[in-house]
């Protein structure tokens, strides 16, 4: 008997396995999750049905599935930007952090006034918070040399501690017996719900103009050509004289902006005050979905509303099962997992061939 | 006089023990890089240590099968990383961030059970010593065995790197892994085998943390210092003895803010507990200036992967 399979290098990268692999992975996390499920004492099936149907099973469901996927999806398109260029921006929960607090500090500097003109302030103000935190890692790589991962992630860690700051120390509400948050912000202030008691708000058309918008410049622009070159190759790049530290730089801010946003998003959508979690780490998440959706704008959108669930699952799951929370995560880690181990298929063929005897 | 001299020492010491996960993790991590690997799931496979350790030691009562229990839970969660990478040849980067999610995650769900479980002491070395001399014997007695190996590690890292033949053989698979694999070294399998030591140094790292020095477990515990330990890596320019300089610097933020706010001194805590992270940036800017510098000590294919047509 002689080996049955066979694994062949592909010449070229398959057009059709790029876009199936994200499919297969979800469904190797779902046979997995039921696994983990399963060990830990659960009916795996149950389990899997309030994780990932129970939850957006009726209009209130599917809204808060919107509302969780409008920043995954503004975040993970601005990180498309960074990683179709190899620009490996991991910080976006800090930047979003970052936008949370440059437009809730705004903001409050009205919050007894109301005007039309309030609102779009307060949300070029979290864009620009997101971009100038951004910029730092841009700057400290493009300058002096320095890595970008370690920078951007280190900086996740003081921008929620100069939140904790605020809203702890001189931003807190002075009538509000020192709780950690902030003053209500005006109406003026607050981006618009959708429905009657549904929490789903303006945020959402943020996130489609993102998409709309980036795939423009993906696809139709010297811009996104230029990202897609220096993504293969950073010599091509130098080669074909592109300016690497003005795009470095760019693709960082434009990053940066998304995840401001996203952060204006959470702060003037629902809560309406800035506290302590502005984001349940939708910033780390998002790296999951720009991948999972190829870095590809629509497909980002299919991949928002996947993770999105994971979110609302683990809630549920928590509330009916008792089944610990951080589930969700784990789900979030496996998808990933799967993803990238799929991708091998990009690249080789594995070919069954009968066996010898 | 004496009682301050001693005091001086005590603070060394405390400075000293917070340095040990992060001399730890660094350490391993230093071997997996200089094989050519960037593993970014450092911080996953600490806080994967911490649990597993602190679940071990009280479930089964043993402190020594709850660290080599911390060990080996590093080694299996590195094997993803090192399957998924070398075997399937996917991006270090994307793989590493995987699998802290993944690390995160998992250790949450295991730990709901043991959050508020008092630790237990665990023993220490020269106890007896620990007055006889001035200053010296708070630094230099009375401590866990995790301690001394972390102060020792370095140094062996050094002479294992520098002066066996394994070490040479990880040296050029990391520096040039073709050339390698032509004089028939299996590239893989020596990058293989570093993964998995840098998973057991990180799991290490994480059960002194939760068995020694805080010790209980608290729910991401580990606050990042995993990747101060990825960064110290780059600011020792991949020379072991250098991470030991680097740690102590860190321990040193760490210890201080406690010192500072106990005196009284009027800062903020957030901004005091900020100042580890604002200081790596910092040092990894003043490191990395010098691109050349960098360029002669990293490994010439970190984070790069080695395919070989069979």
């Amino acid at each position: 008997m002689e080996n049955l399979i066979k694994i062949i290098k592909r010449d070229q990268p398959s057009r059709a396995i790029f876009f199936l692999t994200p499919v297969l992975a979800i469904f190797l996390t779902l046979l997995a999750g039921g696994l983990i499920f399963y060990i830990l004492g659960f009916k795996p099936f149950e389990a899997l049905k309030f994780f990932f149907i129970v939850p957006i099973a009726d209009m209130y469901g599917f809204s808060e599935l919107l509302l969780k996927a409008t920043p995954l999806c503004l975040i993970a398109i601005g990180l498309s930007f960074c990683f179709k260029s190899n620009n490996w921006n991991i910080g976006a929960e800090g930047q979003l952090t970052f936008g949370a607090i440059v437009s809730g500090g705004v903001a409050l500097l009205f919050y007894n006034q109301e005007g039309f003109y309030i609102l779009p302030i307060v949300i070029l103000a979290g864009a620009i918070g997101g971009m100038l935190y951004a910029s730092i890692p841009a700057i400290l790589k493009t300058y002096f040399n320095t890595n970008e991962i370690l920078v951007s992630l280190m900086l996740v860690y003081v921008s929620k501690l100069i939140l904790d700051y605020l809203v702890v120390g001189p931003w807190s509400n002075p009538e509000g017996f020192n709780f950690p948050e902030t003053r209500q912000f005006s109406d003026s202030a607050r981006l618009p719900l959708l429905a009657e008691g549904l929490r789903i708000h303006a945020g959402i058309f943020l996130a489609l103009a993102s998409v709309v918008i980036s795939w423009f410049i993906f696809y139709k622009t010297y811009l996104g050509f230029q990202m897609k070159v220096s993504g293969f190759s950073l010599k091509t790049a130098k080669y074909a004289g592109y300016k690497g530290k003005k795009m470095i730089i760019l693709v960082f801010l434009i990053s940066g902006a998304c995840a401001g946003l996203a952060g204006v998003g959470e702060i003037t959508g629902p809560i309406g005050q800035l506290h302590r979690e502005v984001s349940p780490d939708y910033g780390f998440t998002a790296i999951i979905v720009a991948f999972l959706g190829r870095l590809n704008p629509v497909g980002i959108i299919f991949a928002s509303l996947v993770v999105a669930i994971t979110y609302l699952g683990a809630e549920t799951a928590q509330i009916f099962m008792q089944i610990p929370k951080y589930t969700g995560q784990v789900f979030q880690g496996m998808i990933l997992f799967f993803l990238l181990a799929s991708d091998y298929l990009l690249f080789f063929k594995i070919k069954f061939i009968g066996s010898k005897k | 006089m004496i009682i301050e001299i001693n005091f001086v020492g005590l603070i060394i010491a405390s400075i000293m023990a917070s340095a040990v996960p992060l001399i730890l993790a660094s350490c391993g991590e230093l071997i997996t890089e200089r094989s050519g690997v960037l593993n970014l799931g450092v911080e996953g496979m600490m806080i994967i240590g911490a649990i597993s350790g602190f679940a071990l030691m009280t479930v089964t009562g043993s402190l020594i099968i709850a660290v080599f229990g911390a060990m080996l839970a590093g080694v299996l969660i590195s094997t993803i990383f090192a399957f998924l990478t070398q075997t399937l040849i996917t991006n270090h980067v994307a793989t590493g961030l995987a699998l802290t999610i993944f690390g995160i995650g998992i250790s949450a769900m295991i730990g709901k059970n043991f959050v508020g479980i008092p630790g237990k002491e665990f023993p220490v070395l020269f106890g007896n010593l620990k007055d006889a001399i001035p200053f010296l014997s708070p630094i230099l007695f009375g401590h866990s065995i995790v301690f001394y190996f972390a102060f020792a590690l370095p140094f062996i890292t050094n002479y294992f790197l520098k002066k066996t033949k394994i070490g040479l053989i990880v040296r050029a698979v990391g520096d040039s892994p073709d050339s390698a694999s032509n004089q028939g070294i299996n590239v893989r399998l020596v990058r293989y085998l570093c993964i998995l030591y840098g998973g057991a140094m990180c799991g290490l790292a994480g059960a002194y943390l939760s068995m020694i020095y805080t010790p209980q477990w608290i729910e991401n515990m580990t606050g990042g210092r995993g990747w101060i330990a990825l960064a110290l890596v780059v600011f020792s320019t991949w020379n072991p003895i250098k991470i030991l300089i680097g740690a102590m610097i860190f321990g040193g933020l760490t210890i201080i803010q406690f010192h500072m706010q106990a005196i009284g001194v009027r800062i903020p805590v957030q901004f005091l507990t900020a100042l580890p992270y604002i200081v790596t940036i910092i040092v990894l800017v003043v490191i990395s200036r010098d691109s050349r510098k960098i360029r002669l000590s990293t490994p010439s294919s970190l984070g790069k992967s080695f395919y070989k047509d069979n």
